[in-house]
This record gives C-alpha cells, sequence and structure tokens, in this order.
C-alpha cells in the first residue's frame, strides 16, 4: 500500500502569472492616473481625459464579460452592450430624480406653505417628463428614488433579462448565427421600446445630467471623475480576478468545451443549456455594473447607446484585441475605444492626397471597418497574439485539427511550449 | 385736347341715357317694384326683393343676381331705372339694359350710384344663384354649382335641387342631383318621414359625406338628474368613472346644474390658504404643519367655517352626489324616430366600413409584406441556400438605390431611367457581391461566427462610404408618373400604385428564383455544390465558380430590392440596415432554405407588423417592438422556422 498524494495545486496566482500581471498593470496605471490629474496630482491629465479614461476601463470590464461569453463559451451575444445600457438606465434614474428632488424642493421651500409629499412628486414628475409631455412618474421609477433598490435593480434587471432570455433561447438549441441574429432583435426591440416617449424613460431624450452626484454639488468634477475612475478600476479588477476564476476551474473546461464541440460535450452528460445560461447571466450582470459606472461618466444615456450596433462594435473590441484571452478583451477595447476617440474627435492630423483630403472623422469608421475584415482574415489572434510571438507560445499539436471553431482560441494552458 | 374730351364726355352724359334704355320691360319693372329695398341694401330687410328676383321665372333674373353679386349693378340717379355696367376708367361706365343686354353707352358715373351689396347679401345671392346654375343649359356650370353645394350645403339648396331635378337630362348629373338631394333631406327634410326615407336609401354607403350628414343627427348632450328620464329621446345611461364620462367631468356637470357645490383645485386651495396666512397661522393652524394634503383640507375647512372663503365639497360629498344622480345622454340632433333610422343605417355603414378596412389592412399587409420579401429574397440566396451570414446584405440594397439615385443624376425621363437602373443595380451589386465572395467570404466558410464579424465591417464601411460620397441627407429617387397616385377602390379601401409596382416584382422575383434554382443548368448546380461540394466538385463542377455566381446573384438581387425601395422610401446611407434585422428575422421565421418559407415568413411579418399598427395605430416603433418579441417567442416553438427541411438537405 503505497502512499499515492495528489499532485500538489500550485497557488493561483502561480499557475495564472497573466492576472497578476494584469492586476499589476491596471494598479500602477491607476495610481499614475491619480498623480497626473488634476484632482489629486500635478494636472497633467485633462479631467475630461481622466473621465475618458475611466469610461474605457468600463469599456474594458464589459468587452472582458464578451469575451467570456464568445471567447469561452462561443456564444456570439450581440445583446451585451443592451444589458451595459440598461445599468446605465438602472444608475441614471436615481441620479435624476435624486438630483431633480433636490433642485424641486429648494424651489418649493421658497413656497409660503411646505409642501405636501403630492406636490414635491409633481414637480419632479414634470421636471423630467416634461420633455416628452408627460407629468406623472411611470411605474418602472417606483424606486427611483432609493439608491439600494436602483443599484440592485443595475444586477437585476439585466441578470434577470438575459435569465428569461437566455433561457427560452437555450432551451429551444437555437445556436451559432442564429442565436446572433435573435440577439440582435432582442436588442432592436429594446432600444425601439426604449425610444418610444411612452416607455417612461424620457424617449429619445433619453437621461441626463449624471455627471453630477446628488448631494455633492460643491465637489468639484475633477474629484468626482476621479472617484468613477477608482471604482471603474476595481470593478475592472475585480471583474478580472472573478472572470480568470471562472475559467480557470472546471467550470472553465466545461464552457471551452462546449464552444469547441457542443453536441460532444452534451452526450459526455453535462447540462449544456445550464453551463450557458449561467455564463450569459452572469456575463449579463457585469456588463450591467459596467454600464451603471460607465454612464455617469459619460454623463448622458440615450437609446442609441443600445442600438445592435454597439454591441457589433463591442464584438470587435473583442476580436481585435484577442479572443479566448481575458487581457486579449481589455487590450482590444483599450485600443479601438482609444484610438477611435482620437481619430473621430477631430485631433489625427486629415491627410491631403493633393486631390483630395482625406478627414479621418469622415474616413475613420471605413478603416475600423477593413481593418476588422483583416483582422479576422489575417490574424484571428487579434492583438493578443502578440504576447504568443513574445514569449514564443506555439499553439497545440493536434494534428491538423482545428485549435477551436473560430481558430483564435488559445488557452495559456493548451499550449505546448 | 382736355377740353375736348371733356365736351365729348358731357355729350355722352346727355345722350347716353336716352337711348333706348327700356324703363317698361318686366325685369326693370320688377327691380322698381322692389327699389326701395335693394337701394337700402341691409341684410335683414333684402330677402323679398332677392325671392322675388329669384321666383320671377323671368330668365334676366339671373344676370341681375350675377351682376348684383359682382356689385356691376348701377341705378341711375334722376330716372332710378337699374342698369349693369363696366367701368372704362375712373369716371366713365359703359352701360348695358338688364332687359336685353344690349349696350346704351359709355356714360360719366357722376349721374350713377353703384350697389355694394354685403357679404351677408352676396351669400344670399349665391343661394338665390344656385338655382339658376342648377339649371343652366351648360353642364360645367351645373356641375360647379353641385361642387358648391357639396362644399357648403344650405337649406334653402334642397328646394332648388328638387326643382332642377326633373328637367336634368345629364344621366351623371342627374344621379349626383338625386344623392345630393337625399344628403340634404336627411339634413333639412321638412317631414320625419321623408328624413327616414332617405336616410334608408343610403343603406350600406361608405361614402364619407353621408356618415357627415348622419353623425350630427346622433348628437347628444350628457345630462343628469335623480332619475333616469322616461322619455323617447334618452340614449345611454353613463357611469361617472367610465371612460366616456370621466369622474371629475360627471361632477363639473353637477356643479354646473346647480346640483353640487362646486370644488376647489388643489392650486386654488393653496392660493386660497397662502392669502389668509396670519402671524404664521391659517385659521389657528400652523404654516409648517401644512405639509400635507389632509392637513391643508382641515385648514380651508376651517377657514370656510370662519366664512373667509366658500366651501367646497369634500371628496365624500362628491362620492355622494355622484352616486345619487343618474347620467345619461339625451339626443339633440333628431328627432327620435330620425335617430333611430340614423343609427340603424350608421350601424349598416359600420359593419361594411369594418369590413372595407380589414380589406385594406389586408392590402397593407401584403405591401409591406412584399417590400419584406424584396428585401429578403437575396438573403434567402446568400443566407438560406449557401448558408454565408451576409450581414453588408442592407448594403447591397443601399447600393442599388444609390445606384438608381445616379442614374436619375444622368437620365432625367423617369421611366427610362428606371428601365436602366434596374439592370445597372444588379451589375454594381453583382460585381460587389462577387469581389466581396472572392476576397472574404470564401477564406471563411464553416466559420460562420467569422463571416458575421467581417461583413460587418464590410458594412460600416460601405456605410461610412457612402455618407462620405452623398452626404447624410436623403436623396430622392423618384418614381415614373404612371407610378403615382394610387389605386382608389371605395373611400376606405386605395392602394397605392407603387406598393402595386412592388407586389408584382416581389412575385416576378419569386418567379425568377423559383425558375433560376429549379430549372437552369446554374440551379442545379447550385444545389449539388450546397449539398455535398465535393460530390459536386468530383462531378464536374467547380465549386468555387458556383458559389461566386449564387453569392453575386443573391446581392445583384438586393440591388433591385433598393432600386424599387428606394422609391418607395428615401435613399439615405442607413437605409440597408433599417431592413438587415427583419430580413433575417424573415428568412429565419420562414426556415432556412427555403424560398416559399421566406414567402411564409415575409407574409407573417408583414401582416403581424401591420396587425400591430392597427391595433396601436400611434406607435409605428411600438408595433416594431412586439413584433419582434412576437418572433423571438415564434423560434421558441419552430426553432427551424415555418418551413423546416428534412434529411440530408437540413444538415448541408
Amino acid at each position: 500500500m503505497t502512499d499515492v498524494s495528489l499532485p500538489r495545486r500550485e497557488p493561483f496566482a502561480l499557475r495564472f502569472p497573466s492576472v497578476m500581471v494584469f492586476v499589476a498593470i491596471l494598479a500602477l496605471f491607476t495610481v499614475g492616473v491619480t498623480i497626473l490629474s488634476e484632482g489629486f496630482g500635478i494636472g497633467v491629465i485633462s479631467t475630461s481625459f481622466v473621465k475618458t479614461l475611466g469610461k474605457t476601463l468600463c469599456l474594458c470590464l464589459v468587452a472582458l464579460a464578451m469575451d467570456l461569453v464568445w471567447g469561452y463559451c462561443g456564444i456570439l451575444s450581440l445583446g451585451h452592450m443592451a444589458f451595459f445600457g440598461l445599468g446605465g438606465y438602472a444608475i441614471g434614474m436615481w441620479l435624476m430624480y435624486a438630483r431633480t428632488e433636490i433642485i424641486v424642493l429648494e424651489s418649493l421651500a421658497a413656497a409660503p406653505l411646505p409642501p405636501t409629499p403630492q406636490e414635491v412628486s409633481d414637480g419632479i414628475a414634470s421636471q423630467i417628463f416634461g420633455v416628452v409631455g408627460a407629468s406623472e412618474f411611470p411605474p418602472i421609477w417606483a424606486f427611483a428614488h432609493s439608491l439600494p433598490l436602483q443599484l440592485l435593480a443595475v444586477v437585476l434587471v439585466p441578470g434577470l433579462l438575459a435569465l428569461v432570455f437566455g433561457w427560452l433561447a437555450f432551451r429551444s438549441r437555437v445556436t451559432g448565427v442564429y442565436l446572433s441574429i435573435l440577439t440582435q432583435a432582442m436588442t432592436l426591440a429594446l432600444s425601439l421600446h426604449l425610444f418610444q416617449n411612452d416607455s417612461g424613460l424620457r424617449g429619445n431624450n433619453g437621461l441626463s445630467g449624471l455627471q453630477n452626484l446628488p448631494g455633492q454639488s460643491d465637489v468639484s468634477q475633477d474629484i468626482v471623475s476621479l472617484w468613477f475612475f477608482w471604482g471603474s478600476a476595481l470593478a475592472l479588477g475585480l471583474g478580472y480576478l472573478l472572470c480568470a476564476w471562472i475559467v480557470s476551474g472546471k467550470f472553465g473546461s466545461v464552457i471551452r468545451a462546449i464552444r469547441d464541440d457542443e453536441a460532444r460535450v452534451r452526450f459526455l452528460g453535462y447540462p449544456v443549456e445550464a453551463f450557458k445560461l449561467a455564463i450569459f447571466t452572469v456575463t449579463a450582470v457585469i456588463a450591467g455594473i459596467a454600464g451603471a459606472l460607465y454612464y455617469p461618466q459619460a454623463g448622458i444615456i440615450n437609446p442609441a447607446e443600445l442600438a445592435p450596433i454597439a454591441s457589433i462594435y463591442l464584438a470587435v473590441w473583442v476580436a481585435i484585441g484577442g479572443r479566448g484571452r481575458l487581457y486579449g478583451a481589455v487590450i482590444g477595447a483599450a485600443f479601438v475605444s482609444l484610438v477611435s476617440t482620437w481619430f473621430t474627435g477631430g485631433q489625427a492630423p486629415d491627410i491631403n492626397l493633393g486631390f483630395y483630403t482625406i478627414s479621418w472623422v469622415d474616413w475613420w469608421t471605413v478603416l475600423l471597418g477593413l481593418s476588422f475584415v483583416c483582422v479576422t482574415l489575417y490574424a484571428p489572434k487579434g492583438i493578443g497574439g502578440l504576447v504568443d510571438i513574445l514569449i514564443d507560445r506555439k499553439g497545440p499539436n493536434r494534428h491538423g485539427a482545428d485549435l477551436g471553431p473560430d481558430q483564435g482560441a488559445l488557452r495559456e494552458q493548451e499550449a505546448d511550449k | 385736347m382736355l377740353r375736348f374730351a371733356t365736351l365729348f364726355l358731357t355729350w355722352l352724359s346727355l345722350s347716353g341715357p336716352a337711348m333706348a334704355q327700356q324703363a317698361d320691360a318686366p325685369i326693370q319693372r320688377l327691380l322698381q317694384t322692389h327699389s326701395d329695398v335693394l337701394l337700402e341694401s341691409s341684410r335683414r330687410t333684402i330677402g323679398p326683393a332677392v325671392d322675388a328676383l329669384a321666383n320671377s321665372g323671368l330668365p334676366e333674373a339671373q344676370v341681375v343676381l350675377d351682376k348684383w353679386q359682382n356689385k356691376e349693378m348701377w341705378v341711375d340717379e334722376e330716372t332710378g331705372l337699374f342698369v349693369y355696367a363696366e367701368e372704362i376708367d375712373r369716371d366713365t361706365l359703359r352701360i348695358y339694359d338688364f332687359a336685353d343686354g344690349t349696350e346704351i353707352g359709355e356714360v360719366p358715373d357722376d349721374a350713377f350710384d353703384q350697389l355694394k351689396p354685403n357679404s351677408g347679401i352676396r351669400g344670399l345671392i349665391a343661394t338665390a344663384l344656385v338655382q339658376f346654375q342648377l339649371s343652366d343649359p351648360d353642364p360645367d356650370t351645373r356641375r360647379r354649382a353641385l361642387d358648391a353645394i357639396e362644399r357648403g350645403a344650405e337649406e334653402s339648396h334642397l328646394a332648388a335641387l328638387r326643382v332642377s331635378l326633373p328637367n336634368e337630362t345629364d344621366d351623371t348629373i342627374r344621379a349626383r342631383k338625386d344623392r345630393l338631394e337625399r344628403l340634404l333631406t336627411i339634413r333639412y327634410g321638412e317631414t320625419d318621414a321623408e328624413r327616414i326615407t332617405a336616410i334608408q336609401s343610403f343603406g350600406g354607403d361608405l361614402s364619407v359625406d353621408v356618415r357627415a350628414a348622419l353623425n350630427p343627427l346622433l348628437a347628444v348632450r350628457v345630462e343628469a338628474a335623480d332619475a333616469l328620464p322616461d322619455a323617447p329621446d334618452i340614449g345611454r345611461v353613463l357611469q361617472p368613472g367610465s371612460e366616456a364620462l370621466p369622474r371629475d367631468e360627471a361632477y363639473e356637470l353637477l356643479v354646473g346644474a346647480d346640483l353640487a357645490k362646486p370644488r376647489i383645485s388643489r392650486e386654488d386651495q393653496r392660493n386660497a390658504l397662502v392669502a389668509n396666512i396670519s402671524d404664521g397661522q391659517v385659521a389657528g393652524v400652523q404654516v409648517a404643519t401644512l405639509d400635507s394634503q389632509a392637513a391643508r383640507d382641515m385648514a380651508y375647512a376651517a377657514l370656510a367655517e370662519q366664512g373667509t372663503v366658500t366651501a367646497v365639497a369634500t371628496e365624500a360629498e362628491v362620492d355622494d352626489r355622484l352616486a345619487s344622480h343618474v347620467f345619461y345622454e339625451r339626443y339633440i340632433g333628431a328627432p327620435p324616430e330620425v335617430v333611430a333610422a340614423a343609427q340603424l343605417a350608421l350601424q349598416a355603414i359600420e359593419n361594411k366600413v369594418h369590413v372595407n378596412q380589414a380589406i385594406d389592412l389586408g392590402l397593407d399587409a401584403l405591401s409591406l409584406a412584399s417590400i419584406y420579401f424584396l428585401a429578403a429574397i437575396g438573403l434567402a440566396i446568400t443566407f438560406g441556400v449557401m448558408g454565408v451570414i451576409n450581414m453588408a446584405h442592407g448594403e447591397f440594397i443601399m447600393m442599388g438605390a444609390y445606384t438608381g439615385y445616379v442614374v436619375q443624376l444622368f437620365i432625367p425621363d423617369y421611366t427610362l431611367s428606371i428601365i436602366v437602373a434596374i439592370p445597372l443595380a444588379f451589375a454594381v451589386t453583382f460585381g460587389a457581391g462577387v469581389a466581396m465572395e472572392r476576397l472574404v467570404i470564401r477564406w471563411l466558410y464553416h466559420r460562420p461566427l467569422e463571416t458575421l464579424l467581417a461583413t460587418f465591417g464590410i458594412s460600416i464601411a460601405l456605410q461610412q462610404l457612402a455618407k462620405n460620397i452623398f452626404g447624410t441627407q436623403a436623396r430622392p429617387l423618384t418614381a415614373p408618373d404612371w407610378l403615382d397616385g394610387s389605386l382608389v377602390i371605395n373611400d376606405i379601401v386605395s392602394i397605392s400604385y407603387i406598393r402595386i409596382a412592388i407586389f408584382v416584382l416581389a412575385l416576378l422575383f419569386l418567379a425568377l428564383f423559383l425558375f433560376v434554382m429549379n430549372r437552369t443548368r446554374l440551379g442545379l448546380e447550385v444545389r449539388a455544390v450546397t449539398q455535398n461540394p465535393r460530390m459536386a466538385a468530383s462531378m464536374g463542377i467547380n465549386p468555387d465558380k458556383i458559389n461566386m455566381l449564387t453569392f453575386g446573384f443573391g446581392s445583384g438581387i438586393a440591388g433591385i430590392a433598393g432600386v424599387a425601395i428606394g422609391l418607395y422610401a428615401k435613399v439615405t446611407s442607413e437605409m440597408g440596415s433599417d431592413y438587415i434585422v427583419q430580413s433575417f428575422m424573415t428568412v429565419v421565421v420562414g426556415g432556412v432554405g427555403n424560398i416559399w418559407g421566406t414567402l411564409l415568413g415575409a407574409t407573417m411579418v408583414g401582416s403581424l407588423q401591420k396587425g400591430i399598427e392597427w391595433l396601436n395605430p400611434s406607435n409605428t416603433l411600438a408595433a416594431q417592438t412586439y413584433m419582434i418579441l412576437f418572433i423571438i417567442l415564434f423560434i421558441q416553438f419552430r426553432p427551424k422556422g415555418i418551413i423546416a427541411l428534412k434529411g440530408r438537405a437540413a444538415e448541408a
């Protein structure tokens, strides 16, 4: 009877050095930006750029969710930006309500009689819904007065929608491109619904003035922007750890297996639908949280943000960054959205060809579209593939078989060095 | 010279009037009888004179009325005789005799007074003139008179119509007169019996004017009483708080009829309280405690007790008063028998209207379905047959539409330009499709998600390219004249020719698709390649070439669809993305790989959208939302679409 000992599992950090590298870089970045900011530092980085960076971190977080659902589980969801937007709407309702309440209370305080609750509520409602010609609160604003309830909604609304939609879609075995089209239809339906004035969310006006924190009007935006920047960085760090943890264990192996051969996993006895539903819902919740952090920095949210095109751009970021690796999604989202801001912001120099001047505001989208085709055709690993070259990592030898359905999937453990 | 002219005019003025004015002609005598009234020119007293002229039976009467109305009737101050005249210049008149229309001469206007009827009198004259116009020998005049009556009917027109009816010779005008006569009888008929007969004669007539004549008969006034009166003209009994009679309105009615105490709005109450603040108190209540509605009500009641403000009804009193009264409608438009007949007739008309509305809705749905079918048929080839997800399909539609627009820039004749545009659009998008297949898609067969993303990249690039070239504003693609207007079947059912053309085009495409796929060598090879490329290749078919041609064919059809859709809607760079999701839905709902499925899918999507729009007409956005939700649910029950492929073809 020999003593059989299982091989000792190495600590998480050692097994996944990329996670630790990422967290370290994120921490350094956060400290660096804080030091250079106008709020607490030497003022090299303007407040608006701090906001841009904070928003970019939120986009990285939602890209992480997209990578989890698409790069790891093979579900090309074209609905995650809708979940992102729903999170934004949920927090936006509270921000808008609370801020308007303060304004209305101030204006009513000057009146000879103390206001009744009805008068306060009517005042807020006519302030908020005047633009859509209504003066009463729609039922979905029932919890808008309470921050905790709306924070709960940030998680619950996208989560429940994903749960119901995913359950319906997965149980009828809608897969592949059909699922993509179905999620796109869901996104379209949601944005069309929000575009209506009687949706209760101010139609195409959306919610605005979200950059002002209620009750913190004496704190300057220089400081507020940093609060949100830290919040976004923290959320991204935690989100990265969560995603890395999800994909590291048995659960991660199963979802990767579903991506590579769904039928085989089902025949092995795994409840494929439950796994897909779980990953779909979790990522929707992450997207909702990212949206709730993003829109207070953007200051305004309207239904156009939920349009299907936004979700497709999300897929573009992840694909350019590199699917199936978490840092790829982050790199892709950060790179493309920052470059995009640079080009469309009019900062990029125009190119004068003599007979025609290429103005990047007009031509950037063309360039993005074409570069996207090129990435898909020639560099399916995306920017993340550069890391493989850098550390000399090669794909696993599968004796001629594909690496995965889309050939872009390559995980650290799968590589044989 | 000037002197000579003056002399001449003086001669005229002396000799002119003497030149054979027929002072004893019947018409002149009639005018003289009413001379006083005519010269007084007052709306109140003129009636008999106008009537006398109109009913005189003299043929000249029409001329008199006509000239009078146009302020061309003058009276000789000296003799009191009436003439009509045209002003040659500021001082000179050329006068004519009413009796036979002969020119009397040119005279200075000093001796003549112009009759200036005011607008009220002119209205009376116009009414009187109608009867002449209705019997005028010129059919155009008669038609114009009928038009005038249709625009603004008056009671007096009825008699005029009845007089002119027996002598009418033209059949169509006669029919119009008869119809108008009955319509006017409904409104102005003297006896109930004749009105009822007229109402019944319109059983099931869909025209708007019949409903316009009937509806005023059913006018109601809402009244309140302690108990329901037993009278024949009582209509519905209304419940306060229902949609027909909101609670506030019902109570206002009671207040207006002095059956209840008035209420006060919150704002008025607040103002009344504010007005009575003294020493931080209102009627002994601290102002600071007035932060709820109940507290304010109590403070106001206290004020009322002091007599400072008028007492108002409390909510309990309001409820009590409302409960103790009955609210009902009383018909005020017509006597009860006529109302009953009108109700019956309107009911019959309503039923027919509903049937016709259903037909109209069906036509609308059909035309929307044809548009979706047109947008989706190219997709049915590339996605349905080849299994290639082409997100740039919408941009091919846009490309076709812009091709049509550019062609119209060079060929101004719309018919010719459309004839040129259709093949050209096919050629352009066929080329674009082939290029895309060669450069991108063939590397991505068997990687559908990648195809989706790559074609999406092409889609945004093409869209932005179109924006850079053509700008963001919508460009017109004008339909030829013979496609303008619509086929009107009756007042409710109509369909524009352009929609019929799109429907026909959809049918043509269906036939073309079926012909190409089932009857040509290309179709055979396409089916072979999609089912088993390796086997097809070993039979001597070049799968690369076939794939290329099929994709080009599907794209080309999208281009033609673009021209058709551009005629129907505006051409913008975003028009493709408006249709892409619906197109995919159409193909998926119908069942991938089957053209009949696509047809059914388009029909279903189109009629669903129209049906939901009908339920909620104010909101097309909601219709689209609910339609998409419905489709998502539909796919739950038939994941493979309406027509699911079975057997090996399903796996290919």
